[in-house]
């Protein structure tokens, strides 16, 4: 709200989504729109545009919710919006048209919690999205910002502090699982040499490709990271925090920004917080784009200003970390659910999930599922509720095939074991891993050696080339997955990709090397069909390994139902397919470069592919 | 000239010597590459080896030592991408300029490069030219695309 608005009251509020994927949909020309029709009926003392962080449903953007009311309007157009704001704002209708359907069936569902999407999510990291302003400090206040860290500065010890932290039952986000209370306590005991300082380090690096949970925090709700920080450190006894967020997220870095400022405004940052003695500040480093720096050692390695590169721990960051001195380090949603657990108990934490992985997590579901989006979740919750009532589904009515967790250090785990329930010992038992909340869905036509090609190649790429196991060892297996996707695979590739995957898994240097080899044992062990496929009859079941595509176009369909639409030849950019319109085509195989468009544009399913 | 924008850079930081990654993406993004000279410049004013300034700038992908198109063109390589099929989207950008991915266009109007996740994964497959991002494309679309940015 700015300043003039401040104790203004509103009749109605309009929650425009400003993630980044919104973003890129139109959302901040929508919001203009909106207010420029607000303004021509002269609303603008009843109706107040405001822009939240990312809501979690990004495939049905640009997005708007209506407050109160709670009604829920999507995939917006600038057209739309005159109508819109006539029709609901100013004559009070809804407007229908504009509401979310379920894939496949015709009655709009108005309310933003009645929409399956929604329904079965509990929301504790994400407790504020869509419903502040990210940039505006009251906001968060107005819904119990910072009073968890009044609680833990003027009424709880440092001990009592990660008592309570311990209690919860809280476990690192970023993919580790390690206990945060233990971490904390670990550095609140270590001591700095000379008696220096101790420092706190905010995770941001979100690398996993498919992963946008911590990027969505940072942008929609900046300050409960901030907050969460500042009660770290009050129980660590650390003086100054740094924020490591990665370069390619400007946004979060922008909002970060403001939200700082703001917090050293109003006394939350720096000297003598809440008259109790205690001082801290937080400092932003971008990241420079590379993926092995969120690997804890190389992360300190690159706040120091130095090649991100790791090192062989222990020593522990607890114990010798930013500058040799101890420091704490945990990811993005870890900070995030601090100070509801200090505001509500750690008791109250520990209530939600499993025996061992208690609360709440926050995945990216995306991938060849209908509701791609954000959406946090209580621990012990089955793939198949996430997938099939969250996620409604595989488009196209397409087959399901497998899903995948944690990254390029996770795996894919296949259908057969869709009602596994989500916690860390469940996802390590079949292979995966919890990692940061990174869920890939894949359907039939998916290849599963693609993908632990694709998977290879990026840790390939990133690896920062320090140890020989991982430098060396994941170049030649990508070698291998390249020559079988290829069709020129060897009867002995499986059980030398195993091999090679074992010795890599043992000597790696850090997490990045040791865990590589996931996405390729993984599929190996529940897709073997698909491998063998490839090495032996020389073909891709599902089609995307090109090399081994062959295809031919249905002159019967081409010319009967198509009427020859010359659709595919004008697309097609090697010239390798003959005909005019109202004549049968057909593909000169000697031409065909394979790239598949000829596939893709036609309506008709002349184009065919084996 | 250059010599001003190094020193207004350098002013922001306290501790140069830690801050040279900082220092490189400021420079990145005035110059829109690292220029050798102002690598060799910075190492003399910051004091830190050449060598040492050059494994940083080549160690991380935001750095480049080229010099980019107009219209730098990134293709998003992320899993949801990849899925949906980024690759032959990917190719079908380097058939239509005739480059390959992390080169530039002769008439220096396009660069090509892919990108590993730019986090917009509801709107897979998705490719950025510039600022502008392009959700849900196909091969089909990639000539239409190029055709808004040609000189």
């Amino acid at each position: 709200m700015t300043e003039k608005n401040k104790d203004k009251t509103f009749r109605i509020h309009l929650m425009v989504c400003a993630g980044t994927a919104c973003v890129s949909n139109g959302s901040f020309e929508i919001k203009e729109a909106l207010e420029k029709e607000i303004k021509k009926y002269d609303l603008k003392e009843e109706v107040l545009v405001v822009t939240t962080g990312c809501n979690g449903f990004c495939e049905r953007g640009p997005l708007l919710v209506v407050q109160p009311g709670n009604i829920f309007y999507q995939q917006l157009k600038l057209k739309d919006i005159p109508h819109l704001v006539e029709e609901h704002f100013l004559k009070g209708r809804p407007v229908e048209k504009l509401m979310y359907s379920p894939p496949e069936e015709k009655t709009p569902i108005p309310i933003l919690s009645d929409i399956d999407f929604f329904k079965k999510q509990v929301l504790i990291a994400l407790q504020n999205r869509g419903l502040i302003d990210p940039e505006k400090i009251d906001e968060y206040i107005a819904r119990d910002g910072y009073r968890a860290l009044a609680k833990a500065l003027t009424e709880m010890t440092p001990e009592e502090i990660i008592k309570e932290i311990k209690e919860s039952g809280l476990r690192g986000r970023g993919g580790g699982g390690f206990p945060t209370g233990l971490k904390w306590e670990f550095v609140r005991n270590a001591t700095s040499p000379n008696g220096g300082e101790k420092y706190i380090i905010c995770n941001g690096d979100e690398g996993d490709p498919g992963a946008f949970m911590d990027r969505s925090i940072l942008e929609a709700d900046p300050h409960c990271v901030i907050e969460g920080m500042l009660i770290g450190a009050k129980a660590v006894g650390a003086s100054q925090g740094f924020l490591y967020v990665r370069d390619e997220y400007p946004l979060a870095i922008s909002r970060l920004n403001i939200a700082l400022e703001q917090a050293r405004e109003y006394g939350l940052l720096g000297k003598d917080i809440f008259g109790s003695g205690f001082d801290f500040d937080i400092k932003v480093t971008r990241g420079a784009g590379a993926f092995v720096c969120g690997e804890e050692t190389a992360l300190l390695a690159s706040v120091e200003g130095k090649l991100g590169e790791p090192r062989p721990r222990p020593p522990y960051p607890a114990e010798s970390g930013l500058w040799g001195k101890p420091t704490c380090i945990n990811n993005v949603e870890t900070w995030a659910n601090i100070c509801r657990i200090i505001n509500r108990g750690g008791k109250w934490f520990s209530s939600i999930g499993t025996e061992t992985s208690k609360g709440t997590k926050v995945f990216s579901l995306v991938g060849k599922i209908n509701n791609t989006g954000l959406v946090e979740v209580p621990m012990g919750i089955t793939l198949r509720e996430i997938i099939e009532d969250i996620g409604g589904g595989i488009p196209g009515g397409k087959e399901f095939k497998a899903v995948q967790t944690g990254g390029p250090s996770g795996g894919c785990i296949p259908k057969e074991k869709i009602d596994l329930p989500i916690d860390y010992e469940s996802l390590s038992e079949v292979g995966s891993i919890m990692g940061s909340g990174g869920m890939v869905v894949m359907d039939e036509d998916t290849c599963m050696v693609d993908v632990a090609k694709f998977f290879l190649t990026f840790t390939q790429d990133e690896s920062c080339g320090k140890c020989t196991p991982c430098r060396e060892g994941t170049k030649a297996m990508q070698q291998i997955l390249t020559r079988i996707t290829e069709g020129k695979g060897k009867e002995e590739d499986l059980s030398l990709l195993e091999d090679l995957a074992k010795s890599i898994k043992d000597s790696a240097l850090c997490g990045l090397g040791q865990t590589a080899p996931n996405p390729v044992l993984t599929t190996i062990r529940y897709f073997r069909d698909e491998y063998e496929a490839h090495i032996q009859e020389k073909k891709c079941p599902a089609h995307v390994c090109r090399e081994l595509n062959t295809y031919t176009i249905d002159e019967d369909i081409c010319l009967n139902k198509g009427h020859g639409c010359d659709l595919c030849r004008k697309n097609c950019s090697a010239d390798a397919i003959l005909g005019e319109k109202k004549q049968a085509h057909k593909i000169i195989q000697d031409k065909c470069i394979k790239c598949g468009v000829c596939y893709d544009v036609c309506n008709f399913g002349a184009v065919k592919v084996d | 000239m250059n010599q001003e924008i190094i020193s207004e850079i350098l002013s922001k930081y306290e501790d140069e010597q830690s801050s040279l990654i900082a220092i490189l993406q400021d420079l990145q993004e005035h110059f829109g590459y690292l220029p050798k000279e102002i690598l060799i410049n910075i190492s003399k004013e910051i004091n830190i080896p050449l060598s040492r300034v050059l494994s940083v700038a080549t160690f991380f992908a935001a750095f480049s030592l080229k010099p980019k198109g107009k219209h730098p063109i990134h293709v998003c390589m992320g899993t949801a991408c990849h899925v949906r099929g980024a690759q032959p989207i990917l190719e079908a950008f380097e058939r239509k300029l005739g480059i390959k991915s992390g080169e530039n266009t002769e008439d220096m109007n396009f660069s090509l490069e892919t990108v590993r996740c730019i986090g917009c994964c509801g709107l897979a497959p998705v490719v950025m030219v510039g600022e502008d991002v392009y959700g849900k494309i196909s091969q089909a679309k990639v000539p239409g695309i190029l055709k808004k940015y040609k000189k």
